[in-house]
């Protein structure tokens, strides 16, 4: 009880009441969550079972066409899969992936950023040159390479059985280099600071000041690029979709049923590549909405400077 | 002064900083030859001195002469080059971590920017019990609390406000701040580096007079870093005047001002501003300071020096002792009594 007074008092609530961008996204994005996180017990279908699906079913229009079912709400895709429930399971996976990579590459990151810019010297050199040389490669070249020794390692039937831990590890190790590098930059601003002196006088060890210290200092850039990196994430796992390296079509996320749909958008079927899209840019931009409000607050100089 | 009485010792201490940076920037040409070359800054030279139980010693010099690397040096945020430094009758320099750490509680550092000095992210509370808690895991919340309450009070911030952050103080109230988080764990010998230089000038009194009041209700003993003369007159015990990482004299405060012997001293305090003295009573010295990189021979003040002879070109002046040991001055001119 005494801890929900505190947060209700707090200046968090306070600022997150007095923002209807922060309201309104916020309430869409936990929206979004429940839905899809609750798939299986809301959706009206089971894209995933393959005994309820119909090639007859495909490519059926949304309901308010002609040609539309009532039991097909906005269209079936080129499986005869209805639209909305694919949609509901795919927007889980994408972002089961999505948050699950920037974890991951926020881990790495901001624990090479921390170590380079604090150390320095050799330890620097060859964390920063390693970030520059996968930097020199696309992404999504460096996630192809991953993704294809996995495949190589497992074999395709194992690999789309363990597409979502491994595309969350691809994609992990593919975008470290942002955090370590835009972590590092901060930290070498930060340590040369008063602060940190006072910290080694007292007499605390490296790591304490580390992450006590330094570390709360250099979040606000980690939080702004972490919703960035998020949008990223879903589209690298997108793109990987489409090269066939990603989810397979059984299990498919957002991105992989863009691009399944892209294939019948001329031939009229446009429900199938703009419905998936809509709810990604949705998706997208309310992650953002809340990250700038989440930086805004995190900051204290910016609220009561 | 017996042997009992000195807090902190310095022997022959040498900073460098080495700036050449990576190998190939270190690789020279000469005499038609690729060597291999290093770059140093000679911050601190061969600098001895002693601080006395419950003195104020005020370290005083041009910028880049290297005060504030001396005192960086003496709390242990750099290590030396070589030289020794003495705690009472331990030696500290060459200690690992947790060994030092005892001496930490005893020896703690002021700083110079008020903006700087606090974590932006950690209210006052906060940054007052941490170094509490570190040093003294075995002691209960309530006592923590009751000393934070008791310091805060000491240097004259409202404990209301413990629960702030650094930003919501002014530059005055966050020195305050910071000289309580110097407190916390009852030092002995506190390190001040400029610790009102960046303040406003109708708060730097406000600020020496709470470290004077510090030094008797706590028995503090400081080592004050400054470049304001008319601070030095007003509260140090002895004065020590650097030159180029060099020492050019150490005595007590009311010889310095009434009678400087070295000529680089005799030139600085006759810079300080006196009604009815004329202008050209002052002392003016030529050209510039030398490159902390490349010294000069012999005395490091040759270059300047009104007095300087062939010896001072040659020849590195040997501190000459007087008054027990409290006090020396680095001059072949003094020495050969020529000035």
């Amino acid at each position: 009880m005494d801890k929900w007074k505190k947060f209700k008092e707090s200046y968090f609530l306070y600022s997150f009441l007095r923002d209807p961008v922060a309201i309104v996204s916020f309430i869409i994005f936990l929206f979004l969550v429940i839905v899809s996180f609750s798939a299986p017990l809301i959706a009206p279908h089971d894209p995933y079972d393959t005994s309820t699906i119909s090639i007859m079913d495909s490519e059926i229009p949304p309901v308010w066409y002609g040609e539309g079912d009532d039991n097909f709400i906005l269209g079936t895709d080129s499986q005869g899969r209805d639209m909305l429930s694919t949609m509901m399971y795919g927007m889980r996976v994408s972002i089961i992936i999505g948050i699950g990579a920037v974890a991951l590459q926020a881990f790495l990151g901001v624990v090479i950023g921390l170590l380079s810019g604090y150390i320095g010297g050799r330890v620097d050199a060859f964390f920063m040159r390693l970030a520059d040389i996968q930097l020199s490669f696309s992404t999504l070249m460096v996630a192809i390479f991953i993704s294809a020794i996995f495949q190589t390692a497992f074999g395709v039937g194992k690999y789309s059985e363990y597409a979502v831990p491994i595309l969350v590890l691809i994609i992990g190790i593919a975008e470290w280099p942002q955090y370590a590098r835009t972590v590092r930059a901060s930290v070498l601003g930060e340590k040369e600071k008063e602060y940190v002196e006072a910290a080694k006088v007292i007499g605390f060890g490296s790591r304490w000041i580390m992450f006590r210290h330094i570390l709360p200092n250099t979040l606000s850039p980690v939080f702004v690029i972490s919703t960035i990196q998020v949008a990223n994430a879903v589209m690298s796992e997108a793109a990987l979709s489409f090269l066939g390296l990603g989810m397979p079509v059984t299990k498919p996320s957002l991105g992989s049923l863009i691009n399944l749909g892209f294939e019948y958008i001329f031939s009229g079927s446009w429900w199938i590549t703009i419905f998936p899209g809509i709810l990604l840019i949705i998706l997208v931009l309310v992650v953002n909405l809340l990250g700038d409000w989440l930086r805004d607050v995190l900051n204290p100089k910016l609220y009561k400077g | 002064m017996h042997r009992e009485n000195r807090l902190v010792t310095i022997n022959k201490l040498v900073k460098k900083f080495d700036i050449s940076g990576g190998f190939l920037d270190q690789l020279k040409i000469e005499n038609k030859k690729i060597v291999r070359k290093k770059t140093f800054v000679h911050a601190v030279n061969d600098v001895s001195f002693t601080v006395n139980k419950g003195e104020i010693l005020s370290v005083v010099g041009e910028s880049g002469c290297g005060k504030s690397t001396l005192a960086r040096v003496v709390v242990g945020l750099y290590s030396p080059w070589s030289g020794e430094i003495f705690y009472k009758d331990k030696r500290i320099d060459n200690l690992d971590g947790s060994q030092m750490l005892s001496y930490r509680k005893k020896m703690q550092m002021i700083f110079q920017d008020p903006y700087a000095s606090l974590n932006p992210r950690m209210t006052v509370k906060k940054t007052l019990e941490e170094p509490l808690r570190f040093h003294e895991p075995s002691i209960s919340n309530s006592e923590i609390e009751e000393k934070v309450l008791y310091v805060m009070e000491q240097v004259g911030v409202n404990p209301k406000w413990a629960d702030r952050y650094p930003h919501e103080f002014s530059g005055g109230q966050r020195q305050r701040v910071s000289i309580a988080r110097a407190l916390m764990v009852d030092p002995e010998f506190i390190v001040a580096d400029e610790p009102i230089s960046a303040l406003d000038v109708s708060i730097q009194a406000q600020i020496l007079n709470l470290l004077m009041d510090a030094r008797d209700n706590f028995g503090l003993t400081y080592m004050l870093i400054t470049h304001d003369l008319s601070v030095v007159e007003h509260i140090s015990t002895r004065v020590c005047v650097m030159y180029l990482g060099t020492v050019c004299e150490i005595a007590p405060v009311r010889n310095i001002f009434s009678n400087p012997l070295h000529p680089y001293t005799q030139a600085l305090l006759s810079a300080i501003p006196k009604p009815g003295v004329k202008k050209k009573e002052h002392i003016k010295l030529k050209g510039e300071v030398p490159t902390p990189i490349v010294l000069p021979t012999g005395c490091v003040f040759h270059t300047r020096c009104l007095y300087a002879d062939e010896r001072c070109r040659r020849e590195i002046p040997k501190p000459l002792s007087y008054d027990n040991g409290e006090s020396f001055v680095a001059c072949h001119g003094v020495e050969e009594k020529r000035i």
